[in-house]
């Protein structure tokens, strides 16, 4: 390889130097609009201010409901809402999405019932929905674990012979993972068809980017490996649909995986058991209060004059009723049968967990539950 | 009827396996062109091509990691651990994620994958080449965790394995790779997966053994016939799902139980079947089940091996300690009185 094209090669691959951005903080467009991304169309970013309000009230009302102990724990996403909508936006529906814990917008974007994508959080079981009809892994919980499993996936599409592609989601602290990094060399030695979207939320539980990371951006971290990378404005959803459509547009032509950056920010704690306080100030917090996705998607659709205050108010009624739908299915007690625990270790259970099965059944007619009998008579 | 090694049953059985079934892949480190150092797939890519049977970078838990993906994308990846040592990188993946996929989706997803590892020692290998890891992996619910020890079970329980709905782990003793027996691999007579075998028939006392215990067991059982002690030896093949059925059976008749296993003792997977043969067999045990197994210590070095590994002595030595001249513990009478 001459040098001319080793310097295209690995200009080809790395990052902007500074994240992609067409909407300023304050809804303006910038002053200059980045080179090589298309600007999405006006309906697409209209739908995508549409998913990004039902997924913030979807986030606000998980949280509540936590304090009314209807959920075991949740994980918010508030801020992040332009990086999970626009995620979901630029998948079709044939493609597969791997999520984690964090991702429950993401979920309720992809169209899965909110009862569903919270029954991991609820307690009820492990996983709510059905992953093969929404083609949609479990939420992956260890971390960096799903990115090896997006690869195979998208691995999987490559050899079938369509132009599907898998998206994987992780956070900032993901990218120390082993399994990360395993993930993008086996994706670019086998060109997969597979987006590795990063959201940097700056913080793992306390722990800031600056304690994960001395690399330039996590965005540089695609280069080792060979993978095309971008940095994006995780904050500005007009950027973030751009570039991610850009990077399915790649990967769905055969052109290999696709790494990006979101430089966004957590809003909340980790969950509702973490104590923010203890490890930043509001001040910062505050900072990025500014940088609100939402409202700035919001300035900049009404400006362009595509988004009118019926428009806004018809969104902000149906995401009331959603969040109202939300609290009357979780005000709703389930019954989970506790023999269900025996019946998909295996396709089929061995002699011993049927041993087990039948042992726990007498243990529960003996404490005679009425919710246990009520299962079994179901 | 035609002479074949464990290492032989094992290729053929990936040969029919890929032939009959184009979502089977089978992929690793060096399994490609080298066919593998211990040339399990030598071959493979050559006849049945690249898209089949490749080579993987060098990274234990991106291949169990990718072969979850690809399972969940409806093919049947049969992945090679290069050594038992070595896959210690993918117990992440496979503790959290092969075993409880299945479980954790209700149902909805499963994943038919197969892990082979070369496994156990008694070949010379240095450092990290050698362990026996099969407790880790029988202690992780979700998996199926099998080990043939003859060349003819290689073939029907990796076939039986890579046709199985659930992820398995199919641990192949590395020392019997080697081994030869006369096997028509054309013709069914293995048992069914999950079933164990009886591999001599005894009368005075039961020895459970697997994978790389078996042959030893079985010279054991030999050298205590000499003696006029009558063994019976029990292969278990797979470990879970596990056969009490067929031990509890072979016990009751003989009222005696050895469990022979390579693995250090403490924690191990003969500890469990020592338990399980005192709870169900208690009443027809006329000696402790004893266990013989490797001592509690990191792999030893090559040269030192043979000290470690349990052999026929330690077996006869064990068989002496099942109580058959004894008579009862007069202090026990004593207490009696005395109380």
């Amino acid at each position: 390889m001459s040098v001319k094209s080793l310097r295209q090669t690995v200009h080809g691959l790395l990052p902007s130097l500074t994240p992609v951005r067409f909407v300023a903080e304050d809804g303006t467009p910038v002053a200059k609009p980045p080179t090589g991304y298309a600007e999405p169309p006006v309906e697409a970013l209209h739908e995508a201010y549409r998913r990004m309000v039902l997924g913030r009230r979807f986030d606000t009302q998980a949280t509540a409901l936590t304090k009314q102990g209807r959920l075991a724990v949740y994980p918010s996403s508030r801020g992040q809402e332009a990086c999970q909508v626009g995620a979901v936006l630029a998948l079709r529906p044939d493609d597969w999405l791997f999520p984690t814990y964090r991702d429950s917008v993401a979920l309720v974007t992809r169209g899965i019932d909110p009862l569903e994508v919270l029954t991991l959080l609820r307690g009820d079981w492990h996983c709510g929905y059905d992953p093969a009809a929404t083609r949609v892994a479990p939420q992956c919980t260890p971390l960096a674990t799903q990115v090896l499993h997006a690869t195979g996936m998208a691995e999987s599409l490559r050899r079938t012979g369509g132009d599907g592609v898998a998206m994987a989601l992780a956070g900032d602290g993901a990218t120390s993972e082993g399994d990360f990094h395993e993930a993008l060399n086996f994706a670019a030695v086998f060109r997969a068809p597979v987006v590795f979207f990063v959201q940097n939320n700056k913080y793992a539980i306390s722990v800031p980017l600056a304690r994960q990371t001395a690399a330039p951006a996590l965005a540089y971290k695609g280069i080792g490996y060979g993978v095309r990378s971008e940095q994006v404005d995780g904050n500005d959803l007009v950027a973030v649909l751009a570039v991610l459509t850009a990077a399915v547009g790649h990967a769905r032509a055969g052109h290999g995986p696709f790494l990006v950056e979101a430089h966004t920010y957590r809003m909340d704690a980790h969950t509702n058991a973490d104590d923010a306080t203890r490890y930043r100030n509001d001040e910062e917090v505050e900072q990025w209060s500014a940088a609100d996705p939402l409202s700035r998607l919001e300035t900049y659709l009404r400006a362009r004059g595509v988004l009118t205050d019926e428009d806004v108010a018809a969104v902000r009624e149906e995401a009331e009723a959603a969040a109202a739908e939300l609290r009357a299915g979780m005000n709703a007690d389930t019954a989970a049968d506790p023999l269900e625990l025996f019946d998909h270790v295996y396709a089929e259970p061995t002699p011993q967990l049927r041993e087990q099965r039948a042992l726990l059944a007498a243990e529960l007619a003996e404490t005679d539950e009425p919710t246990t009998l009520q299962t079994q008579e179901d | 009827m035609a002479k074949v090694t464990m290492a032989q049953a094992l290729n053929t059985a990936l040969r029919d396996a890929l032939r009959e079934d184009e979502r089977v892949l089978v992929f690793g480190e060096d399994v490609g062109p080298l066919g593998g150092v211990f040339r399990i797939t030598d071959g493979l890519t050559r006849d049945f091509g690249e898209q089949r049977c490749f080579d993987t970078p060098l990274a234990e838990a991106g291949i169990v990691g990718l072969a979850v993906g690809m399972a969940m994308g409806g093919f049947r990846p049969v992945v090679e651990m290069q050594f038992d040592a070595f896959a210690y990188p993918a117990f992440e993946q496979i503790a959290s994620h092969v075993a409880k996929l299945r479980n954790r989706t209700r149902g909805r997803l499963s994943l038919p994958m197969v892990i082979r590892i070369p496994y156990a020692g008694g070949i010379g290998g240095v450092e990290h080449h050698c362990d026996s890891s099969e407790a880790y992996y029988a202690h992780t619910p979700g998996l199926k965790v099998v080990t043939p020890a003859t060349a003819e079970d290689a073939y029907w329980l990796l076939r039986d394995a890579v046709a199985d709905p659930d992820p398995v782990v199919f641990l192949e003793p590395k020392k019997l790779y080697w081994s030869r027996e006369d096997t028509d691999l054309e013709r069914r007579d293995a048992q069914p997966f999950g079933r164990a075998a009886i591999r001599r028939e005894g009368r005075d006392a039961t020895v459970v053994a697997y994978g790389p215990s078996v042959p030893v067991a079985l010279a054991a059982a030999e050298a205590a016939a000499a003696e006029g002690i009558d063994l019976e030896v029990v292969d278990l093949r797979t470990l879970v799902p596990f056969d009490d059925e067929t031990v509890t059976a072979s016990v009751r008749r003989t009222g005696r139980c050895l469990v022979v296993q390579e693995a250090q003792g403490f924690a191990g997977v003969g500890a469990e079947i020592a338990a399980r043969v005192q709870e169900r067999c208690f009443h027809s045990l006329a000696a402790p089940v004893l266990r013989v197994a490797g001592f509690d210590i990191p792999y030893p070095p090559p040269k030192l091996e043979h000290a470690h590994l349990p052999g026929v002595d330690r077996i006869l030595d064990a068989v002496d300690r099942l109580q058959f001249a004894d008579e009862p513990d007069p202090r026990h009478l004593l207490r009696g009185a005395v109380a």
